[in-house]
């Protein structure tokens, strides 16, 4: 029994322009959010995550496909008839109202009563903890305190589904952390469906229940953080999501359930298949740098570049003339790395951790 | 103060910010000569104006003859009928155009600014910068001939009207540029966000688009006013028997031997631009706080 | 084109419904810009399209026209009949003021931009608070009306006039020098008139100035007058032939100035027209007169219009 999806898209193309000079934005997109979830659209700018938002806010129209809300189609509709609100990217408070005026504007555009208003309005400015601060006006608060505000003027609508266009994108590193988790924790007391759209990896790893990884107007993969991280099915979604080795292997033969594949006459791996391959396949192995084991006095390799980076050391590990490997090893607790320059290492990379993809 | 811009004070070494400016030969925005000419051309600009508001105060009744000060040509140009007269007719006339040419150049801007292409676009804004295109004098002969054919075919004379619709004519585009310019600088999101939160789109007009309009909306009218209430060529032309503006009834008194009437009158008409220009100057910096 | 979309009927439904929304939009675009459009095609061009007719037409006795064809205007442009034996001969009298007309305008643009250029670049090197008050300075002149203003010349240099009793009274004179009612009026008038419809736009133009094009240029060995020559004055240039136009197409067809410092003696276009409609009585010449003047002048916009296509300044929608 399924439940009805908060927001679908069916098929959902957009081509921007016309002729020789059209873009293809969104490519046959079909996607479904569930009620009360956290999920992300995740990609590089122009991937089309941006655009797929604006057809679910209604500020742009398919061509082709359709958008539902709650299984209703609403592509006819224009957004001040769809039951969702935007957090814009640049928080678009309206200058000449106060915060208070911002932040009931979509209930006076509803013909809310004033006192219901003015309760909501404060019931919101506690929510986003900034509770007296309804009488300034946009440009006299802070870049956070600004995007709170934005927050509030969407969420005292109480819309089935918020859209979040890259809210944090304007903040610096401490405040976007803390937002971070005050978002998350917003969503979950208040229930709403939440759609996320960032391009950076750690925001969507941190929040989301789900994401979708997008590139060039399609969707690459869909699944839960860890399945995204651990699991990703081709070389666009590996190399996206945090840092991966890629190597060149050939098939040896299947070893229960993982594939045996050798890589550069050197280096035996025990990979998680993406599919079933032939003995003598060519493949692309996919392996994370902190799951690769360094072993001292080993001979697999020489330790070619350390840079520190606070908790951990990358390594670059020289395998063969062509073949370098980047490891990551957490610090030892002084902080020293354990290696240096020109130490010969051996290599250990546990069963299924290489992911053998797709492409 | 943006990066790279015109003034942007390079720090010499050993100068706290904001401190004075380097010596000259290291300002790199310094060129010679260029200052002297500068204060020339103000002074100039400004010479002959002065002078004739200064001999506005003649006590005597020469124009360029110092005679004492008085205030007698202001008390004589005030309680002169005429002067009454062609003040009321070059209000009414600026006043009617400046309204109509303000709405309708709004709804023009709001049509054809920050918009997709549509079809009839380039012709519509074409057409609305036509009457800058073409210099006074024509506009003036073809205004007259076409009200003269109207009279003599038509039979149909709009009194007054005939001058309120040539001002209108020629007002929009000044009313049209200041207000397209201030659309153009306004953030779209902003309407965006309003049809977000459910406002219809004459909602989002009343309550977001225009409010924020408003100084584009003031500038643009008062820039039409004050190019109807100066205008001469146009009006000279068109205007019929018994229709006489402020310009027109200087410039009949010029055919007569000068008195400084003149000039007070004059200064009058000079003291309403200055005030134009300076209540929209104050507008404008109480904008950008 | 669109998307190969098969048409299914979801997809019926989603074009059926943007194209009502497309409709809507363009109605309200329409609408919107109709008021205005329509004012100025009816009581700016149609007035314009019966000027040119009127040009085709025969002059009336007490002023206006006969309704008879008559390409006479055109051609007592250049041409005088004898009243005796009706032969053409040509005159050039209107060739010869039309020729002074453009070069008045055209001398005092050159002058406006000499002049200007310096004070705008001086204005727009200002620190904030004292740019403020330089533009407020410009912008009255600029606003203030034109007949006072020239008006206000004409007293100060005719015969009696501060100018000449200032001289007198210095004694570096003995008699009135004749400023008045000459060529060197209408173009001190002009320039007065015009100066500062080209240091705005100038200004506009220079205060927009990346500057740090400028320090590049100083950093590459540059002298100020190759920075000046070399990288400020082009990139100037949109400015730069704003101004001109703004100034050189009133200059062209000016009308208060020579009414007023001319003395009636009918030198440049402005006052030649005015006076077919007047005590001429020649409204087909006037109107001829009339349109070739704006001929003149749209073939001067045209190549605004040429120079400026290619950067995005020109009428964008």
């Amino acid at each position: 029994m399924a439940e009805i999806a908060a927001v679908e898209a069916v098929g959902v193309t957009k081509v921007f322009g016309a002729g020789a000079e059209a873009v293809r934005a969104l490519d046959e997109v079909s996607v479904a959010v569930r009620q009360n979830e956290f999920f992300t659209l995740l990609g590089p700018s122009g991937c089309g995550k941006t655009t797929l938002l604006r057809l679910i806010a209604g500020f742009e129209q398919p061509t082709a496909g359709e958008i539902l809300l709650k299984g209703k189609p609403v592509e006819h509709l224009p957004p001040y008839q769809r039951a969702v609100n935007t957090v814009f990217q640049s928080y678009a408070l309206f200058p000449h109202m106060t915060v208070a005026e911002n932040i009931a504007f979509g209930l006076e555009m509803r013909g809310t009563s004033k006192e219901k208003t003015s309760g909501v309005v404060e019931e919101m400015l506690s929510l986003v903890k900034l509770t007296g601060f309804g009488g300034r006006r946009p440009a006299q608060l802070s870049g956070g305190q600004q995007q709170r505000v934005a927050l509030a003027r969407a969420l005292a609508n109480s819309p089935d589904v918020l859209l979040l266009d890259e809210p944090l994108s304007a903040l610096d590193l401490k405040l976007r952390q803390e937002m971070r988790g005050e978002l998350k924790n917003l969503q979950r007391r208040t229930g709403i469906t939440f759609v996320f759209v960032t391009h950076d990896q750690e925001e969507a790893l941190t929040m989301s229940d789900r994401i979708a990884v997008m590139s060039r107007g399609r969707i690459q993969q869909l699944g839960a953080p860890l399945e995204i991280y651990e699991r990703p099915v081709n070389r666009f979604v590996a190399d996206f999501i945090g840092d991966t080795n890629f190597l060149e292997a050939s098939v040896d033969g299947r070893k229960g359930e993982y594939i045996h594949c050798r890589v550069a006459d050197s280096l035996d791996f025990l990979a998680s298949p993406a599919a079933n391959a032939a003995a003598g396949a060519k493949v692309t192995l996919a392996i994370r740098p902190e799951k690769i084991q360094l072993r001292p006095g080993g001979t697999a390799g020489t330790i070619a570049q350390t840079v520190y980076v606070g908790t951990d050391t990358n390594y670059e590990v020289r395998i063969a003339d062509s073949l370098r490997l980047n490891v990551r090893v957490q610090n030892a607790v002084d902080g020293r790395g354990q290696y240096a320059v020109g130490d010969k290492v051996g290599i250990e990379v546990p069963a299924g951790a290489a992911r053998m993809l797709q492409d | 103060m943006a990066e790279g811009s015109l003034t942007a004070t390079a720090a010499a070494p050993g100068v706290a910010a904001g401190s004075r400016r380097p010596r000259r030969a290291l300002d790199l925005r310094y060129q010679p000569g260029f200052g002297t000419v500068a204060i020339c051309c103000v002074l100039l600009l400004y010479a002959p104006i002065l002078v004739l508001t200064v001999f506005s105060f003649n006590g005597g009744s020469s124009v360029t003859r110092w005679g004492g000060f008085g205030l007698g040509w202001y008390a004589k140009a005030l309680q002169d009928e005429g002067f009454h007269d062609a003040a009321l007719t070059t209000l009414k006339i600026s006043i009617t155009a400046t309204i109509v040419s303000t709405l309708v150049a709004t709804a023009a801007a709001l049509a054809t600014t920050r918009t997709r292409r549509w079809p009839g676009q380039t012709a519509t804004f074409i057409v609305i910068n036509l009457p800058l295109m073409v210099p006074e004098i024509v506009t003036a002969v073809a205004s007259l001939s076409f009200f003269a054919l109207l009279a003599s075919v038509a039979h149909l004379n709009f009194g007054l009207g005939n001058l309120m619709l040539v001002h209108t004519v020629f007002c929009i585009p000044f009313a049209y540029m200041p207000i397209r310019a201030r659309l153009e600088d306004m953030d779209l999101t902003l309407e965006q966000a309003a049809a977000d939160l459910y406002a219809t789109p004459w909602q989002t007009f009343k309550r977001v688009t225009l409010p924020l309009l408003m100084p584009g909306i003031t500038a643009g009218a008062a820039l039409a006013f004050i190019v109807s209430f100066d205008d001469f060529t146009i009006t000279q032309l068109v205007a019929g028997p018994g229709q006489m503006t402020l310009p027109l009834f200087i410039w009949n008194r010029t055919r007569v031997p000068l008195t400084p009437e003149i000039n007070a009158m004059s200064t009058i008409l000079l003291g309403v631009s200055v005030i134009f220009v300076t209540v929209s100057f104050l507008i404008a910096r109480r904008r950008r706080d | 084109m669109a998307a190969a979309a098969e048409a299914t009927p979801t997809n019926q439904r989603v074009a059926e419904a943007q194209a009502l929304m497309r409709r809507r939009w363009l109605r309200a675009r329409w609408g919107l810009s109709a008021p205005a459009v329509l004012i100025i095609l009816l009581f700016g061009i149609l007035p314009l399209m019966i000027m040119v007719v009127y040009s085709f037409l025969e002059a009336g006795e007490y002023g206006g026209v006969n309704w008879k064809l008559s390409t006479d205007a055109y051609v007592s442009f250049l041409f005088q009949r004898d009243i005796f034996d009706g032969t053409l001969t040509f005159s050039p009298d209107y060739l010869i003021i039309f020729l002074r007309s453009i070069i008045f305008a055209l001398a005092t643009t050159v002058i406006c931009l000499l002049l200007g250029f310096p004070t705008a670049y001086f204005m727009a090197t200002r620190p904030p608070s004292q740019r403020t008050l330089w533009v407020f300075l410009i912008t009255i002149p600029f606003w203030s009306n034109l007949l006072v203003r020239t008006i206000a010349v004409m007293i100060t240099i005719r015969d009696e006039g501060l100018i000449n009793d200032f001289l007198l009274w210095l004694g570096l004179i003995d008699k009135p020098i004749v400023m008045l009612y000459t060529n060197f009026a209408i173009m001190l008038g002009l320039l007065y008139s015009f100066l500062p419809f080209m240091v705005l736009p100038l200004y506009a133009s220079i205060e927009k100035m990346d500057f740090r094009l400028v320090e590049a240029g100083f950093d590459l060995y540059a002298t100020r007058g190759r920075v000046l020559r070399r990288i400020i004055i082009p990139l100037a240039k949109p400015g730069i032939i704003a101004g001109c136009l703004l100034v050189f197409i009133p200059a062209i067809g000016a009308y208060v100035t020579p009414l007023i410092l001319g003395g009636g003696k009918h030198l440049i276009i402005g006052d030649l027209i005015a006076l077919q409609f007047g005590s001429s009585r020649n409204w087909p010449l006037g109107s001829a007169q009339a349109l070739i003047l704006m001929v003149g002048v749209l073939i001067a916009l045209l190549f605004y219009v040429r120079t400026t296509t290619g950067k995005a300044q020109a009428l964008h929608g």
